[in-house]
């Protein structure tokens, strides 16, 4: 018998038992459908953050005092003070690194803020007047500080959004005075909000450096810093010149030594990448799980048939059919049913996810979109075919063992 | 080809010889056919008749291949029937042999003509010819009509009917009718018998089993079976004149 009279047996099979065959499949349907979900919303999690790490721009590099953490237990070391107003000196010389465009350095340090009768705690964060530039984020009130602030040490800052909201409500906070560390600031700007960056400014105020390590933090170390590089190609060599130059600075002859770390915009992606990928494995093998059981379902109602229909098979037997030929029968009208319950939950999956976006894009992320793996959808059907496959081949050889003389037997 | 027609020729269709069967199950040892031989020759429409548990159920599914014998020999076409593998016996009951069951044993919500082109499926027919040949086996019991009804909307007499045309479509060289009136009342069974022998009278050779002596008288030859033995085996002319002038 043709393969084809084998799949047109096995559907005709499954229609005349309409009911029955949707409800078998509800649970195939249940689990493709969660693993298409899991899929599509990981994916658009990782293509959120993704790009928001890359609009900090391909050619920002970070460089942070400490090694680059190995494990829990190396973290302590990212604590370290190694990174000082020398290293800024040995960087910026364009004999120790080529093609740097601006760096600044960072001090960072977790303050109440004080406002008339107003206190609020936020981080207040101290670096040069090119953080604008390397950030791309400007103030849409007021003006950043210049370097002549940097300079003086001016005790000016620049708010985030929410910051300002809170201490100042709708009114202009642009000239006023606040308080941070018993030292006042005048606001001389307000950053835009910017909620739905990974790296938002919205609870912070931006100080420079020089007056952050004079007033706020009282030492003389970096917590970080921050380097443009001028075009997206040369950025691993600066990333080399830079690791160079602060081993020089630093007498380190030893790389596995370095008492300080850098990265770039694309080792952030790849650690997010693997972050995605872990939890949708993590997810998707939950939904694997009912997959299983659905496999298990379409096993039971299958054997339940395969009893019903005894003397169809005996008929079939009778006139002809070889146990192969009844084998592929039940066999195909497994994968017929899983794979047609793989495609819905492929679509109710997809409809589904589709929602989710439209509902996350209004809420948490302005910028979330969805997205539909092809390839998990590819995934989605051929494992739900394979199930068929699996939990259909015992059901369908009890089937082929059936005797022809039960068509015999009189009703 | 020919040779083997002739080889054909000279030997009966069916043989059995000193043919027994035992059923076990566990320690129980249950003798159904206790050495029974006979010959069937082409064109032939046996009545093989008997009560309930004299083993003529068991016989129709020897020589049927839905079932294997304990001893002796059944030689089909003079082949001996252990001789076959599985698959050769399926292609032996798709080719060869054509059954009528007492239970009708149609497929619901499947149309008649698809009933009928059923055993096609199986077979190495080409599919351009399916339709033809299924249409003229319908013709032939008289349902052109119900080609496109489902048998929940047929008579039974009509569902033996088309239970008959499946069982002719292969153009199998014997029919085994398993009690085909035994689920029908007078009228239809009178119906379906008299298709029966019309079949048997076109050269079909017809193996008929039956308990009711009314639907025997149509055949041409009564084997009587009791307690798994053969009790007579007549051929009978006068009864088949009668039943000739009762079609008449």
């Amino acid at each position: 018998m043709q393969l084809k009279y084998h799949v047109k047996t096995a559907y005709t099979g499954l229609r005349t038992n309409k009911s029955r065959s949707l409800l078998t499949i509800l649970g195939i349907v249940i689990g493709i459908t969660a693993i298409i979900i899991v899929m599509s919303v990981g994916e658009g999690a990782e293509n959120l953050i993704l790009g928001q790490i890359e609009g900090l721009g391909a050619t920002t590099i970070s460089i942070d005092p400490g090694k680059q953490p190995q494990g829990p237990s190396s973290y302590a070391e990212i604590y370290t003070d190694s990174l000082k107003e020398r290293d800024i000196r040995a960087l910026k010389n364009p004999s120790n690194v080529q093609g740097l465009r601006d760096l600044s350095p960072m001090v960072i340090q977790p303050v109440s803020m004080v406002y008339g009768d107003e206190t609020e705690r936020a981080s207040v964060v101290g670096t040069s007047e090119v953080f604008a530039d390397i950030t791309g984020t400007y103030p849409d009130l007021g003006e950043f500080f210049t370097e002549e602030d940097v300079r003086q040490k001016s005790r000016v800052a620049v708010l985030g959004f929410k910051i300002k909201e809170k201490l100042f409500g709708l009114s202009d906070a642009v000239g006023e005075t606040i308080r941070m560390k018993d030292q006042s600031f005048r606001i001389i700007g307000v950053f835009p909000s910017d909620s739905a960056s990974l790296f938002s400014m919205d609870d912070m105020a931006v100080i420079p450096y020089t007056t952050g390590q004079q007033y706020i933090t009282g030492t003389s170390h970096f917590n970080s810093m921050l380097a443009l590089a001028k075009t997206k190609e040369i950025v691993p060599r600066v990333v080399a010149d830079i690791e160079a130059t602060l081993r020089e600075s630093h007498d380190i002859t030893d790389p596995d030594n370095d008492d300080f770390n850098v990265s770039t915009p694309e080792d952030a992606a790849a650690i997010v990448g693997t972050i995605t990928t872990v939890l949708t494995a993590l997810l998707g093998s939950v939904a694997g799980i009912s997959l299983v059981v659905g496999g298990i379902g379409i096993m039971n109602i299958m054997l339940v048939s395969v009893t019903e229909r005894t003397r169809e098979i005996g008929l079939r037997k009778a006139l002809g059919a070889t146990e192969r030929d009844i084998l592929l029968q039940f066999l195909f009208e497994a994968v017929i049913l899983t794979a047609f319950g793989g495609i819905i939950g492929i679509i109710l999956g997809a409809l589904i996810s589709y929602a989710a976006a439209l509902v996350l894009s209004s809420t948490v992320a302005s910028d979330w979109a969805f997205s539909f793996p092809l390839w998990g959808a590819f995934l989605g059907f051929s494992v739900s075919a394979a199930i068929g496959l699996v939990f259909g081949i015992y059901p369908a050889r009890s089937a082929a063992k059936k005797s022809p003389m039960e068509a015999l037997r009189s009703e | 080809m020919r040779k083997n027609k002739n080889t054909m020729a000279q030997m009966p269709l069916v043989k059995v010889n000193k043919l027994t069967k035992t059923y076990k199950d566990g320690d129980t040892v249950t003798p159904v056919l206790h050495g029974v031989s006979f010959e069937i020759e082409k064109g032939e429409f046996v009545a093989v008749m008997g009560p309930s548990g004299s083993g003529k159920s068991t016989l129709l599914q020897i020589l049927g291949f839905l079932d294997g014998y304990t001893d002796g020999e059944y030689f089909f076409e003079g082949k001996l029937a252990t001789s076959y593998n599985k698959d050769e016996v399926a292609e032996m009951r798709n080719k060869k042999l054509g059954f009528i069951f007492q239970a009708f044993n149609l497929l619901g919500k499947t149309t008649v003509l698809e009933n009928v082109k059923l055993p096609l499926l199986y077979s190495q027919v080409p599919e351009k010819e399916w339709d033809t040949r299924a249409t003229r086996a319908i013709a032939s019991v008289g349902l052109s009509h119900r080609i496109s009804h489902e048998p929940s909307q047929l008579s039974g007499g009509e569902k033996q009917r088309v239970a008959i045309a499946r069982a002719l479509i292969a153009e199998p060289s014997i029919i085994f009718a398993d009690e085909p009136t035994g689920n029908l009342d007078s009228k239809s069974g009178k119906i379906v018998m008299e298709i029966i022998q019309k079949l048997n009278d076109e050269g079909h050779t017809i193996v008929l089993i039956t308990h009711e002596t009314s639907t025997a008288e149509h055949a041409k030859r009564i084997i009587h079976i009791k307690d798994g033995n053969i009790e007579s085996d007549t051929r009978i002319h006068e009864q088949r004149k009668a039943s000739l002038n009762y079609i008449k």
